[in-house]
């Protein structure tokens, strides 16, 4: 028995390997959701119901949605081209620090020009922060893996550090958040009496735009061949390092603007605890979605089903909800192994 | 600056640093071993995340405190067999399975805390390991002297034995090691294993003797500094050893600063300082690094 790499993938086994994937992390959970002595079907059941089971939980999996279909891209777009972008938690903060900043009440524009100004700025903030790291990279040669990740903690510290000082609400009974941002920057509502707001529509417009902008143009021909291979790029006559920075700008954008998103859409404000680490679960659905930017969305639909459904299981029984933690992370190298299969295939002698 | 003087004679502050140096030399210690042998492993964080559990967890249920240090360490070691089987014979990607085996660990271990004890809103404790009775800052835990003295045995073995040979050269030519009849994905699989039993040991050093209980987010980006101090140490030990130590006086200084400075910066940016010295450090040894020469490269018998 050996593993022979397939010249192509058919479009078959591409679909067929995040399903196996997910249904061997589902298996390997179950096991872990036996061990707390917990019916297993029954607590699938229940997670299936929370995620979808009505109205109310459906635009709750949608809200949680929006930002996951955002990292997940910018996690799609950077692995790409080979930069390893595992900051995209410190750039969503960043994006949403930009957005409180401008949003409340320091730009004094119509709500059709607020809301985009203030989208991209968060935008841009996100794609600076990455562009630091993607430079040492080009410039120095310093890995961009410990960089970002690094980065993601001295964010968090700078976000604390602005909410207990400068951008700390006066009316907030000491809570170290930032005063709410102007009604006119608020992005409206997609369903009337539920969390779901036009962020969404907005990641997904971005997801097929970036799918029309890979496979159409020669900007994401450019990128796909990096990727593949610097050095040959680099002789077929492309700027590589500029190619890496412009990945690196739209990437931190990208979740930079997941960012803006959630302060302007969802909270509101913001505060420390505006990502349950949704940069690290957008790297999860970029995998799932093996960086197809029309494959994020729903790879980023499961794992917020998965979140959603997981918060109403724990409520019913005793299994705790890190369990949407466990699953996703077992998805995740699930889908390395599947996605390695659907390369290869296997061969007798 | 006088203050800095003072801090910098005073015992309290020397028994500091090498409390604060000790997971830092255990963690880049398991780093280095993984990557010496070719491995990268950005399990890291999750590993020590697994260990300080799994280590606490057991001393809670009543084993004694060596016996939660052993399970720590195995504990450590299958999460490393884990991220050695997907990386070494089917070479995936070592960087999304680092990050795929700590986001495993990680969960793995807050689901597992939260499962026994499901309503603890302070942290129960146990008994941790007291300091020896020694003398000024050679008062520490055994933890700290086991990890200085790991530093010489993983220096000894590596250069000096065997085995240390057959774990740098697949590091360095794997088809050459294969050529002198070596299993370069066993060796690999090994070092990984050992590593990351190391990386646990660092986690289960902060729940068994820096604190006496575990907390979420305890890690809090340890394990990526090691990463950082790997490459530092231009992946030796003895430069490991000096690295953590350098590493832990500045973050000795600018606990004790904040003190003294507090009122005039906030917080914050003393606790920045570690996370941004660690990139401040990768950035001026990444011109003359000499990189294990197959690091990250997975090695199949027979492609060039």
């Amino acid at each position: 028995m050996r593993l022979e790499p397939r010249n192509d993938t058919p479009l078959a086994v591409r679909l067929l390997a995040p399903v196996a994937a997910v249904v061997a992390a589902l298996a390997l959970c179950a096991l872990l959701i036996a061990w707390t002595g917990a019916p297993v079907l029954r607590a699938y059941g229940l997670l299936i119901e929370g995620a979808v089971g009505s109205r109310f939980a459906l635009t709750e999996t949608l809200t949680r949605a929006t930002p996951l279909i955002l990292t997940g891209l910018a996690a799609a777009v950077a692995f790409r081209a080979k930069l390893w972008n595992i900051g995209a938690e410190g750039q969503l903060y960043m994006g949403a620090l930009a957005a409180v900043v401008l949003g409340g009440g320091m730009l004094n524009l119509p709500s059709w020009l607020l809301i985009p100004a203030v989208m991209l700025a968060g935008m841009a903030a996100g794609g600076v922060t990455l562009l630091g790291p993607a430079v040492l990279k080009t410039r120095f040669g310093v890995d961009e893996v410990v960089t970002t990740l690094l980065l993601n903690f001295v964010v968090l510290l700078l976000v604390s550090m602005l909410l207990e000082g400068a951008l700390k609400d006066p009316m907030g009974m000491g809570w170290p958040q930032s005063a709410p941002v102007d009604p006119a920057a608020e992005l409206p509502k997609l369903v009337e009496r539920t969390r779901l707001h036009a962020g969404l529509a907005v990641a997904l417009g971005l997801a097929v735009l970036l799918w029309l902008i890979d496979t159409r143009t020669i900007w994401g021909y450019e990128n796909r061949a990096v990727g593949a291979n610097p050095r040959a790029a680099a002789f077929a006559g492309m700027p590589v390092s500029w190619i890496m920075l412009r990945t690196a700008l739209l990437s931190g954008g990208l979740a930079g603007l997941a960012g803006a998103s959630e302060v302007l859409g969802l909270k509101g404000y913001l505060t420390l605890d505006l990502s349950p680490g949704f940069g690290y679960s957008g790297i999860v659905v970029a995998m799932l979605a093996q960086l197809h930017p029309l494959g994020v969305v729903g790879a980023a639909l499961f794992i917020a089903g998965i979140f959603v459904g997981a918060d109403a299981m724990s409520r019913a029984m005793p299994v705790p909800n890190y369990i949407a933690d466990v699953l996703v992370a077992t998805s995740l190298l699930c889908m390395l192994v599947a996605g390695l299969l659907a390369r290869y295939r296997l061969r007798r002698g | 600056m006088t203050e800095i003087l003072d801090i910098l004679v005073s015992a309290a502050f020397w028994t500091a640093v090498l409390r604060i140096a000790t997971p830092y030399v255990l963690g880049t210690l398991g780093e280095l071993l993984c990557e010496r042998a070719g491995v990268l492993n950005l399990g890291i964080e999750g590993i020590m995340t697994l260990g300080a559990m799994a280590g606490w967890m057991a001393v809670y249920q009543g084993a004694d405190l060596w016996t939660g240090v052993l399970f720590a360490a195995f504990c450590g070691a299958l999460l490393g067999l884990l991220h050695a089987v997907l990386t070494v014979p089917l070479g995936l990607s070592q960087h999304v399975t680092g990050i795929g085996v700590t986001l495993l660990g990680t969960s793995l271990s807050y689901f597992v805390y939260r499962l026994v004890l499901p309503q603890a809103s302070t942290p129960p404790t146990v008994t941790p390991f007291q300091p020896l009775d020694l003398p000024g800052a050679l008062a520490q835990t055994p933890l700290t002297y086991l990890a200085f003295a790991l530093v010489g045995l993983v220096a000894y073995v590596l250069y000096r034995t065997p085995v240390g040979l057959a774990v740098r050269m697949v590091g360095e030519n794997p088809a050459a090691a294969e050529a002198q009849g070596l299993s370069v994905t066993g060796v690999r699989i090994g070092a990984v294993m050992a590593g990351s039993a190391l990386m646990a040991l660092a986690g289960a050093f902060l729940t068994l003797s820096a604190f006496n209980a575990f907390f979420f987010n305890m890690v809090n980006g340890r394990g990526w500094i090691c990463v950082a101090l790997v490459v530092f140490a231009s992946w030796r030990p003895g430069k490991a050893l000096l690295g953590a130590l350098l590493f832990a006086v500045f973050d000795a200084l600018q606990l004790r600063l904040q003190q003294v400075a507090g009122g005039v910066l906030p917080y914050q940016v003393f606790l920045m300082m570690p996370y941004l010295l660690s990139i401040l450090a990768l950035v001026l040894v990444a011109r003359r690094a000499s990189y294990p020469r197959a690091l990250m490269v997975p090695y199949r018998k027979g492609e060039r």
